[in-house]
């Protein structure tokens, strides 16, 4: 028999090790994963989304620092960066796609980059939200570093900008589907565009698990509004300040 | 295997230094993306041996790392939800605008992308 001492001494010891909390992130999204596919793919069963309730589950109820977590984590985090850079293989690999359809990709995606700020912007000033927060929303439908630098450039908080524009990639990749099958678009293209645009790195991880070329074009549109809305979004608080 | 992940960490970082050197609003990473993908398209016409060898890995190596995509976001999304209280009483409104000024985002812009894109040679 393991006493209780004993027992909170291996826990103690397993917490300050990244091991549990590396294993304990890649079990939870192997479980939301598999929840995922055996769903064939259905949009509110959400891997991320699954996978972080799991987790924050586990946190809150054995009253887990998240910082703690994080020290452990922050080695899956850290891919991130690379999966980002590595997401050039795939536009590649689709370039005369791409390039044969310059002209829809560039009008969408400025009627699409207007939209997104310009409906944030509106509603906030309907509910009259204070303007640090305003300028905390407004970046959210962009990658989140690039919505960070941006919140932070403008006078928002950047780590609350983090937050809204996670909420934004899972809310877009969840009910995106949802919103294309009712509006009744059938091409694979414009929906990953879409769905890149308007919620980021989420967005196209639901794109690319779905049709290959959803997945290069939200890639595509990703990182082109990314790139058009850290130019406008200064611009335009400019012009409303 | 090993030669394309130095590939992809090499692009990152010189994206960082290029984002850090010319101050630049773009995060490192979508830098070494447009680097990555610019010296791809360049080196299209250059068909050497080693050359086309390191572009076999370097395509069997990023797909996986996309395919991963979704777990790389874990560890900031757990904070997420172990912060919302920084939203205090605005939550209810702030998720308001962030699910509606997304749905109408990506109606609009599906919509607009649907007409544009031309038919042939799709798939």
């Amino acid at each position: 028999m393991i006493d209780q001492q004993k027992l909170y001494s291996i826990w103690v010891y397993l917490q300050a090790e990244p091991l549990f909390w590396l294993t304990l992130t890649i079990g939870s999204y192997l479980i939301a994963d598999y929840i995922y596919k055996k769903s064939n793919l259905f949009p509110l069963l959400n891997p991320v989304a699954i996978s972080i309730l799991i987790i924050s589950l586990i946190l809150l109820s054995f009253n887990i620092q998240y910082e703690r977590y994080f020290e452990g984590a922050k080695f899956i985090h850290f891919l991130l960066g690379p999966a980002t850079v590595a997401l050039a293989i795939p536009i590649y690999k689709k370039w005369d796609l791409i390039i044969y359809n310059s002209k829809a990709i560039f009008i969408s995606l400025f009627i699409g980059s207007f939209i997104a700020i310009s409906t944030t912007y509106g509603l906030s000033i309907y509910f009259e939200l204070p303007k640090e927060l305003i300028l905390s929303l407004i970046p959210r439908s962009v990658t989140t570093p690039i919505a960070m630098g941006i919140s932070e450039l403008i006078g928002g908080i950047p780590s609350l900008t983090a937050i809204i524009t996670l909420i934004t990639g899972i809310i877009g990749a969840t009910l995106g589907t949802f919103v294309f099958d009712f509006m009744k678009l059938r091409k694979m293209e414009a929906r990953g565009f879409s769905m890149g645009l308007s919620s980021h790195g989420i967005g196209i991880a639901r794109a690319m698990s779905k049709d290959k070329n959803a997945g290069v074009f939200a890639a595509v549109g990703m990182g082109l509004s990314g790139l058009l809305t850290s130019i406008i979004i200064p611009l335009f608080v400019k012009l409303i300040s | 295997m090993l030669n394309s992940i130095f590939l992809i960490f090499l692009f990152q970082l010189i994206g960082e230094l290029v984002q850090k050197v010319l101050e630049l609003n773009i995060p490192g990473p979508v830098i070494g993306l447009i680097l990555l993908l610019t010296t791809l398209l360049l080196s299209k016409k250059y068909d050497h041996k080693l050359i086309q060898n390191l572009k076999v890995n370097l395509i069997s190596s990023a797909e996986k790392l996309v395919h991963y995509i979704p777990l790389f976001f874990l560890p900031v999304g757990v904070g997420v939800v172990m912060h919302l209280s920084f939203l205090e009483g605005s939550l209810a409104k702030v998720l308001f605008i962030i699910v509606f000024g997304t749905l109408i985002t990506l109606a609009l812009t599906g919509l607009l992308m649907e007409k544009l894109l031309k038919n042939k040679d799709l798939k």
